[in-house]
């Protein structure tokens, strides 16, 4: 019961990802919405890895994570821009003031 | 004065959550270990059991500091914890190449982006302007919606586990790996990196009117 096995990991992912869609969800700061993107992706993650450990065997989750924590980069650094042109524009941040595609 | 006490005992958590990744994973930590980590440490608590629940723990305090916290910075600071917790429970599963990887990426550039994007938009000082939220309400239904369900699949399906899962490195299989079986996604994502790169330049840079340039 103690020692660690598909189910923890996968507890520990389930949480990961209730905790970002709280994040999402309720949110209004743009930049906090983004970091439940990033807990919701660290959530999946955790389930590829441990599948793949743990029923799979092999290293094709483990690509899959992989390929996964990439596109998290791209997504942050493109939506971090979105967030800062939508401040430059709005001067807030507010996912509710950006209402408009333009000034 | 408890709100330095606060301060203190965040920065001790993560800076000793910072050390133990770093000796666990990149040292000579789990050969050091690996004579004890099977002797009951207490009851049936195992050291590597031990350090599991620790990091587990770590993981998803942070998560819950993401979700519920009322400043954005600490919001910050608990996805760093939450992020440091996740990679290091993927030295647990054999994948140590991702964990260094989750380490490098998520801690090294996207949690520097998220602070930059953070200093660079909001007045810290003021609490509930930085990090303000729908409502705790709708936030804690939603979370008893979703979270009992989620854990009840985990824990109560008799998943058809490998007999004999066994710790080994992934490093060298995953290289060939990329360059064999996952070549073409390998080189989409180095575009996807490009043209992230760009667009990333093309949307935050301030904008030139006609009649100014």
């Amino acid at each position: 019961m103690l020692q660690p096995s598909l189910p923890h990991f996968l507890a520990v992912g389930a949480l990961l990802f209730c905790f970002g869609m709280v994040t999402v969800a309720t949110r209004r700061n743009a930049v906090a919405v983004l970091m439940g993107v990033e807990l919701l992706l660290n959530g999946a993650n955790v389930n590829f890895v441990a599948f793949n450990h743990y029923v799979v065997g092999g290293i094709a989750g483990q690509v899959f994570a992989l390929f996964v924590i990439v596109l998290a980069a791209a997504e942050a650094a493109v939506g971090l821009a979105i967030v800062l042109g939508i401040f430059q524009t709005f001067r807030t941040v507010d996912v509710r003031a950006a209402d408009l595609m333009r000034e | 004065m408890p709100n330095r006490l606060g301060k203190l005992v965040v920065w001790v958590v993560v800076a000793a959550a910072v050390v133990a990744f770093v000796l666990f994973v990149g040292g000579r930590a789990p050969e050091v270990l690996a004579g004890r980590a099977g002797e009951p440490l207490l009851g049936t608590l195992t050291l590597s059991a031990a350090v599991f629940w620790l990091l587990a723990a770590l993981a998803v305090a942070g998560a819950a500091a993401v979700a519920l916290s009322r400043n954005i910075l600490y919001s910050a600071l608990g996805l760093l914890a939450s992020l440091l917790g996740a990679g290091s429970l993927y030295v647990f599963l054999s994948a140590d190449f991702v964990a260094v990887t989750q380490l490098l990426v998520y801690v090294g550039g996207v949690l520097v982006l998220v602070l930059f994007a953070v200093m660079l938009t909001n007045q810290i000082g003021q609490v509930n302007v930085s990090n303000a939220s729908f409502g705790l309400f709708g936030g804690i239904l939603l979370f008893l919606a979703t979270a009992p369900l989620l854990l009840l699949v985990a824990v109560g399906i008799p998943w058809k586990t490998r007999p004999d899962p066994k710790l080994a490195e992934t490093t060298a299989a995953i290289g060939n790996a990329f360059l064999d079986r996952w070549l073409l996604p390998f080189e989409l994502a180095s575009l996807i990196l490009l043209a992230t790169l760009i667009g990333a330049v093309v949307m935050a840079r301030k904008e030139l009117k006609a009649d100014e340039a």
